[in-house]
């Protein structure tokens, strides 16, 4: 009975949680639109989460790639397909690896750093203050940091795709020999715009609304204490991986499977 | 100023953001750049397609001039029947052309393969919706592989 009582506690706690996570954002992203004030912070959280990013994004991406187009050579080569890198290393980017890996990425770059700043906002009650000062946390605070999330994570994932696969053209042609004319023509024809930069496109927006979301919502409602903000930051980056990677296996059999 | 900078940071990004897209949609992806114009639809019968999809490319003498659109099963007897849409700019087939499914290389994807045939007074061009029936099936391996066992046979 004990048991079941549990089980039954947790089941409602973590509805509860989804519920108050939705409450949250729908707080903060509905409203009347103010962009003579919410621009700047807009940009300047573009700044922090999105400019910021894009050194690990550009070095990993260009690593991925480079190590693409070295594995993928070693096994086409054995079957006189080499032509075929281009199009391996291309599709690998763009539907699978740009997506997901800028958004783990992300998620450990940007989103700790989102759970962190807010659940310390929390802990040293600025966010009360502003309520105090009838300014809205989550209209000032959360808000510009979601859609700075939002917004930047689809262009990380278009930088690091476009960077992986001139790593993958560089280890590929410049080292390993694969003819240039082949290596890019092959691809053209291999990779459809619609069929994968969309889907690889839509990929990331629902990545980028994911973390952000879970980012956000555990600073927001973190214990606030330094062992609650270390916690949250903790659970941010654990959460949303598993739910980048749960995801990305729906949406992979959603548009490729089918 | 501090502002300023981080602005001029976040435009840069954007627009890098911006050129990886068009770099990517330009050099590594296409769209399906034969049909994205004007085109016109013909139809075929065949016997057996073996593994032709839609989407394969339809090709005069190994140029892409159209692609299959549909696939489906006609008439009473069943036959395969693929729909397929030509660009406007090759308008000028004879009725007289024949079809072929071929493949690329010998692992490769299957294509349509059209050959022109020839133009006289009184043979007309193909038309927007009309019956190619001049066709070749494709080579299915295991068949061929029972006409070469049955003939060993004969001997």
């Amino acid at each position: 009975m004990d048991r079941l009582a549990r089980l039954g506690a947790t089941v409602t706690d973590a509805i509860a949680g989804i519920g108050r996570a939705l409450a949250m954002l729908l707080g903060a992203i509905i409203g009347k639109p103010t962009p003579r004030k919410s621009w700047p912070l807009f940009v300047q959280q573009m700044y922090v989460v999105g400019v910021l990013s894009l050194i690990i994004i550009v070095v990993s991406g260009l690593f991925i790639g480079m190590v693409l187009g070295l594995q993928g050579y070693t096994i086409l080569v054995d079957y006189g397909a080499e032509q075929s890198l281009g199009p391996m290393v291309a599709l690998s980017l763009l539907r699978e690896l740009g997506p997901v890996v800028t958004a783990l990425l992300f998620a450990g770059r940007a989103g700790s750093a989102l759970t962190a700043e807010i659940g310390l906002m929390k802990a040293t009650e600025q966010l009360s203050s502003l309520e105090m000062m009838a300014v809205d946390p989550l209209r000032r605070v959360v808000a510009p940091r979601f859609w700075a999330g939002f917004v930047s994570m689809p262009l990380l994932a278009l930088i690091f795709s476009a960077v992986g696969i001139y790593g993958g053209y560089l280890v590929g042609s410049g080292w390993l020999g694969v003819d240039e004319g082949a290596f890019w023509s092959v691809m053209q024809s291999a990779v459809d715009w619609r069929d994968d930069l969309m889907n690889g496109i839509i990929k990331s927006l629902v990545f980028a609304f994911v973390v952000t979301w879970i980012a956000l919502y555990k600073g927001y409602r973190c214990e606030p204490t330094s062992a609650g903000i270390s916690k949250a930051t903790t659970s941010t980056v654990v959460t949303a991986s598993l739910a980048i990677l749960g995801l990305d296996f729906i949406l992979t059999a959603l548009m490729f499977g089918g | 100023m501090e502002s300023r900078k981080s602005h001029i940071f976040v435009g840069l990004f954007v627009v890098v953001g911006v050129l990886a897209l068009l770099f990517i949609a330009l050099r590594a992806a296409s769209g399906s750049t034969v049909t994205a114009g004007e085109t016109y639809t013909l139809y075929a019968k065949f016997d057996n397609i073996g593994s032709l999809k839609v989407r394969s490319p339809v090709k005069v003498g190994g140029v892409v001039v159209g692609r299959v659109t549909n696939i489906s099963l006609s008439g009473e007897y069943y036959e395969p029947l693929v729909e397929m849409e030509i660009s406007q700019d090759y308008d000028k087939f004879s009725e007289t052309s024949s079809l072929s499914v071929l493949t690329a290389g010998l692992l490769g994807e299957q294509y349509l393969g059209l050959q022109p045939g020839f133009i006289d007074d009184t043979v007309g061009t193909l038309e927007d919706g009309d019956t190619i029936s001049d066709t070749k099936s494709a080579l299915v391996l295991e068949q061929l592989i029972g006409q070469f066992l049955f003939s060993q046979g004969e001997n």
